[in-house]
């Protein structure tokens, strides 16, 4: 395992993650409730109370790179359960937008996941699940994932083949154009 | 008036941003300053002579020391001052530690304002006149509020002492928690065995007065002359006519009641005996399941008692006993734990208190020293023992370490395995905080010998499945999620002020902290007493500590206790408040708002008058503040005196 | 609010597709009960959790859309079935008044802005505010009796306290409530509030295999008949994904999974085509057959005490 230089700590980057999130990190001492109660655990490279821990040390990189951003289900059970009141699961919402606005933002498919569902209410104004599920095996090259759901999915016309759009698809997806063009950011 | 004044450095407390020096300097310049000098440490023994030497070099009847907080060292220089040959109260302190130096950086803005105090305080003993204390007689008795090890000590030392005791301890029983232990750690002795001896020696001893079953009503008075107040509840059994024999709790039809002393532990009778040992050893009604008081008949008990002793109509009575001093040494409760809803809350019979556990393992317990589950009376295997349960949790407004839970978990841990012995434990903790005689030795003895798995990390969720409970938690050090099934699960639940602390603090006027603690009067050098006179601190009330703690704290608020009262007589402060009689206009407006009621009215030749009781006035200066006349001033804090400190420091 | 004034109506995306049965049957029980629900014009969707992993602003715009249309019908107070909706957009009604957030939100928005004073509730707190237990068992044509649910809230329902406002966000009562009234023996659930894997059914199936078969199998092994949900992303967990449960932890569950309003529906003895039954993938036949059962057999009694 490598070793931390403590003096490597990135100062701003604890700021700015209890700025963005309203927390005081500093209060976590790391009893590991988080991580007792997070239903995602077995699938993250990092538990949550060591991200707790390496946003204390300032640990920006590896924060920022860990799967357990994309992998949080945002639950909240960590925030319900933390005996310091800490919003641990907006931390986590936070150091997963700083990730994914620096495109590090790590597992591919979560993220083809999310921005297919995405592309869908931006094109018809609401979600429409065959065509996410249409881009996403298209993005991964998962082209069998969940096939064997379609059958019972089919039967009770539970996947309707046309989205459902709204008239005004052009007020959603000026949202999303904004949003791309950071609308909200400038002053 | 020949004034002197001294500028303290206190190393570089006050030092470092102040001139002391300079202050000195400028001192010289105020009226009737004829000497200003500064000084390294002027509470040291050098110090203090330098003040004597000051006195009488410069034949000096009035002395100002700059230096920390009067809290601190007044009593110190109104003694040297008084060694010198002038008069204690020929003395004014000015702080410039705790109210300049300790809370700004600016060297020249706090040289400026230590000047300010110190002329400020010149002007004051300007004005300040000789005073004598008066001598009262103390009434040498003590008052002892719970009955827990705590107070059975300090009630014991006491009474060896020669000073009479009464304690009054809330429950039917003393004895308090340590009673309902079953082994201490970290010898895993009997706690029974070295209590009990203690306990019969409080219903022995001819200078104790024990009253259960009771609680302070109202206090009045001052040191060494207190009047107390006890409330005795009725218990529905005379206890000049009971023998404690016990035929009432055999034939008592009503066997479901809660069993307190149990912490609900199988249950017991409504008329009972809590436990064999029980000092003192009578019965007690519980009004809540007596059938008498739910269904309105029954009357057995009174029926089979041989001594005529049931007396269903018994009210509270009130008894007013005189004290000199009193100690409160009320103990703690468990937090409310059922507040961790994903502990269930109380939900699941077998998730019990460490409290309920000592009973389950106790040999004197309702299960005869067999551990069982109250589920289904099975043997537990595994054993799943949560610490910081209501400990070190903000969320639920308990930041506070327990203390002495992770000992107590250690020796469950140990005992568990003693009686079950191929039975398996694992401890969830956060830190072991072991920090006395043999105590880290034995948390590892626990884990060593005994096999103990101890986990480090908290537990998230605990879930009944089938007829065992999953316990789903984290191992921090081994960075991952845990998980086991557990028989049990014993809850170290965490320590809070005991119920209605606060009120009782009120009661007798002393501080408590926003989690209901008593405060000490210094949390170093002064933590037996508290901020009024002749009121002690021990135990548990002050904050939570292990026994050996709570005992050593009983033998201290004895000892304060038998200090005060070894004197004969005892010094009333003469900072009191004095009547001008020529301008009293006989309002009575003092008498109203005097919290001590130490004024009363009197007739002056024919003219309504009001009088201060010396022995009682406590020199708050209430009367002081609220006299329309200006007729009734403070010793020390006249009037005149105030407006010329208002005065001195407006013309700075 | 008295029952009869209009609640705007968001039945949220996965009601015109996966959870269609969630939709139909909601719109038939408070049908039923008198509470009269009013769409929002031309609805988008709220973001659902994809959008708050991106951005609060992004995700706090979408939902305030709806609102804003909420708005102009001037429906300020606003229900919907689906928890996600639920917190999304009572999230962006706080977030449309936070200093720092709000106006960031409002220039996605093109500066469209609320009105003051929307409420924003689930449709099962609003049937728990306006109808009375006593007015439900009298609704319940066919009360639920003798039927074991296991009542299943799900992560989102009662996280965070102060934001989703329903009791003990550990143990939540306002379903059992709902349900008992209706007749059922509803159980005490541990797993109540779990999570259920999520959205991460698609990115990574594990999750719901892992988590939903623990649910599933707790509620088996407490004898439950079915289990109750209020969520569509939990449904399709339990429901449609089942197989994939079964599949994955090597197990053969045939639960039933079915909306609470499903079953307050079959209570009141509403048409099976509107409370949407074809619609789910493990059979409920079992739970009808048990309530028919159960029905015989009261009958029976019946009979039998008048002919005595």
């Amino acid at each position: 395992m490598k070793t931390i230089d403590l003096a490597s700590s990135n100062r701003s980057f604890i700021q700015q993650v209890e700025e963005e999130s309203g927390q005081d990190v500093s209060r976590c001492y790391q009893c590991g409730n988080c991580t007792a109660g997070c239903p995602m655990n077995f699938a993250y490279d990092l538990p949550v109370n060591r991200i707790m821990r390496l946003i204390q040390l300032g640990q920006k990189d590896t924060v920022l790179a860990s799967k357990s951003l994309a992998y949080c289900a945002t639950c909240e059970t960590c925030t319900a359960r933390c005996p310091n009141d800490i919003d641990v699961a907006t931390v986590m919402d936070v150091c997963r937008h700083m990730a994914r606005r620096e495109g590090k933002l790590a597992v591919w498919p979560v993220r083809a996941f999310v921005g297919s569902f995405l592309k869908t209410v931006e094109t018809f104004g609401r979600s429409y699940e065959a065509g996410t599920m249409g881009m996403f095996m298209a993005a991964t090259g998962r082209l069998i994932s969940d096939v064997d759901l379609a059958p019972a999915m089919l039967s009770r016309r539970k996947l309707p083949f046309m989205p459902h759009s709204i008239k005004a698809r052009d007020e959603v997806s000026a949202i999303f154009k904004r949003f791309r063009e950071g609308v909200h950011e400038q002053k | 008036m020949r004034i002197g004044v001294f500028i303290c450095h206190c190393g570089t407390n006050i030092g470092a941003t102040v001139d002391s020096a300079g202050v000195a300097e400028l001192a010289k310049n105020l009226p009737e300053v004829v000497f200003a000098t500064d000084s390294m440490y002027t509470c040291s023994e050098p110090g203090q002579d330098g003040i004597i030497r000051g006195i009488q070099e410069h034949a000096l009847d009035g002395v100002v020391v700059a230096a920390c907080s009067p809290r601190m060292h007044e009593p110190t220089f109104r003694r040297a001052v008084e060694r010198a040959g002038i008069n204690r109260y020929m003395f004014e302190m000015a702080n410039i530690r705790e109210h300049v130096s300790w809370i700004g950086k600016d060297k020249e803005a706090n040289t400026n304002k230590a000047f300010e105090l110190v002329r400020i305080a010149v002007e004051k003993l300007r004005r300040d006149r000789p005073l004598t204390p008066k001598y009262f007689p103390s009434t040498k008795r003590v008052l002892v509020i719970g009955g827990g090890v705590a107070g059975i000590q300090a009630a014991l030392d006491c009474a060896d002492a020669g000073i009479e005791v009464v304690m009054i301890e809330r429950e039917p029983s003393i004895g308090g928690k340590m009673a309902k232990l079953d082994k201490t750690f970290p010898t895993v002795d009997c706690s029974s065995c070295i209590l009990g001896p203690k306990m019969v020696d409080v219903a022995q001893h001819p200078k104790i007065t024990l009253h259960a079953c009771s609680e302070l009503e109202s206090v009045s008075g001052f040191v060494g002359n207190f009047e107390v107040v006890i409330r005795k509840k009725a218990t529905c059994v005379d206890n000049t006519k009971c023998t404690g024999c016990g035929l009432c709790t055999e034939k008592c039809p009503s066997k479901k009641s809660f069993d307190r002393f149990n912490e609900g532990v199988g249950a017991t009778t409504a008329i009972n005996i809590p436990f064999p040992q029980a000092i003192p050893k009578k019965a007690v009604i519980d009004k809540s399941f007596c059938r008498q008081f739910v269904k309105g008949k029954c009357g057995v008990c009174a029926k089979v008692c041989p001594t005529g002793a049931i007396d269903y109509e018994q009210q509270d009575e009130l008894v007013t006993v005189q004290v000199g001093a009193m100690v409160a040494a009320t103990g703690y409760d468990l937090v409310d734990w059922k507040v961790y809803s994903e502990y269930g809350a109380g939900r699941y019979p077998d998730v019990v208190t460490s409290l309920q556990y000592e009973r389950m393992m106790s040999a004197s317990g309702p299960f005869g020293g067999h551990i069982k589950r109250l589920s289904d009376g099975k043997e537990p295997k595994n054993v799943v023992f949560i610490q910081c349960v209501g400990s070190r949790d903000v969320s639920i407004g308990r930041p506070y370490c327990s203390g002495f839970c992770c000992m107590y978990t250690a020796k469950q841990a140990i005992l568990t395995k003693d009686h079950i012995p191929d039975s398996q434990s694992y401890v969830f903790y956060m830190d072991i905080r072991s920090p006395g005689k043999g105590y880290d030795e034995f948390t590892r003895r626990a884990q060593e010998e005994y096999g103990t798995q101890y986990i480090r990390g908290r537990v998230s969720l605990i879930y009944p499945k089938g007829d065992r409970y999953v316990v789903r938690g984290v191992d921090t050090l081994a960075g991952a999620q845990v998980e086991v099934e557990a028989d049990l699960v014993v809850l170290a639940v965490g320590v809070e002020a005991a119920a209605n602390s606060p009120q009782l603090a009120e009661k007798l006027r002393i501080s408590y902290d926003k989690f209901g603690f008593f405060m000490e009067s210094h949390v170093k050098l002064k933590p037996i007493e508290t901020n009024t006179a002749g009121v002690f601190l021990a135990g548990c009330s002050q904050g939570p500590k292990d026994i050996p703690s709570s005992v050593a704290m009983g033998s201290a608020a004895a000892a304060k206790a038998i200090g005060l009262l070894s004197k004969d007589m005892l010094e009333s402060d003469p900072q009191i408040a004095q009547v001008n009689i020529n301008r009293c206009v006989g309002c009575a407006k003092c008498i109203n708002v005097c919290p001590y009621k130490a004024i009363r009215e009197i007739d002056f030749r024919g003219q309504p008058k009001a009088e201060v009781i010396e022995a009682v006035c406590q020199g708050c200066g209430l009367c002081n503040a609220t006299c329309p006349q200006g007729a009734i001033q403070l010793s020390h804090f006249t009037d005149n005196q105030i407006l010329a400190e208002v005065e001195a420091l407006c013309r700075c | 609010m008295s029952r009869n004034e209009p609640f705007g109506y968001y039945p949220g995306c996965s009601g015109q597709g996966t959870s269609a049965e969630y939709d139909s049957s909601t719109r038939a029980v408070c049908a039923e009960l008198g509470i009269v629900l009013q769409d929002l014009d031309d609805w988008s969707c709220c973001g659902s959790t994809p959008a708050h992993t991106v951005d609060h602003c992004l995700s706090t715009a979408l939902s305030a859309r709806n609102l804003v249309q909420a708005g102009k019908q001037g429906l300020l107070d606003v229900t919907t079935p689906c928890p996600s909706c639920l917190k999304n957009l009572r999230v962006a009604l706080r977030n449309m008044s936070d200093e720092h957030i709000g106006p960031r939100a409002a220039k996605l928005l093109g500066g469209e802005t609320l009105k003051e004073g929307h409420t924003i509730k689930s449709v099962m707190e609003v049937i728990h505010d306006q109808v009375s237990a006593e007015e439900i068992a009298a609704k319940s044509m066919r009360p639920l009796t003798g039927l074991k649910v296991a009542p299943y809230y799900g992560c989102l329902m009662s996280r965070p306290q102060e934001l989703m406002q329903l009791g003990d966000p550990e143990n939540p009562m306002v379903m059992e409530e709902l349900l008992t009234a209706a007749g059922a023996e509803v159980l005490p659930f541990p797993l109540k509030v779990e999570c259920c894997g999520a959205s991460m059914g698609i990115p990574l199936n594990e999750a719901v295999t892992r988590l939903s078969g623990k649910i599933v199998d707790l509620a088996a092994s407490l004898g439950a008949d079915v289990i109750a949900v209020a969520c569509p992303l939990c449904q399709m967990n339990l429901d449609l994904r089942q197989g994939q449960i079964n599949r994955a932890n090597k197990t053969h569950f045939k639960m039933p999974v079915m909306y609470y309003t499903q079953l307050l529906g079959l209570a009141f003895a509403l048409p099976h085509n509107e409370l949407g039954l074809d619609k789910l993938v493990v059979d409920p036949q079992p739970v009808l057959n048990k309530l028919a059962d159960q029905r015989r057999g009261a009958a029976k009694v019946e009979q039998t005490e008048g002919a005595a």
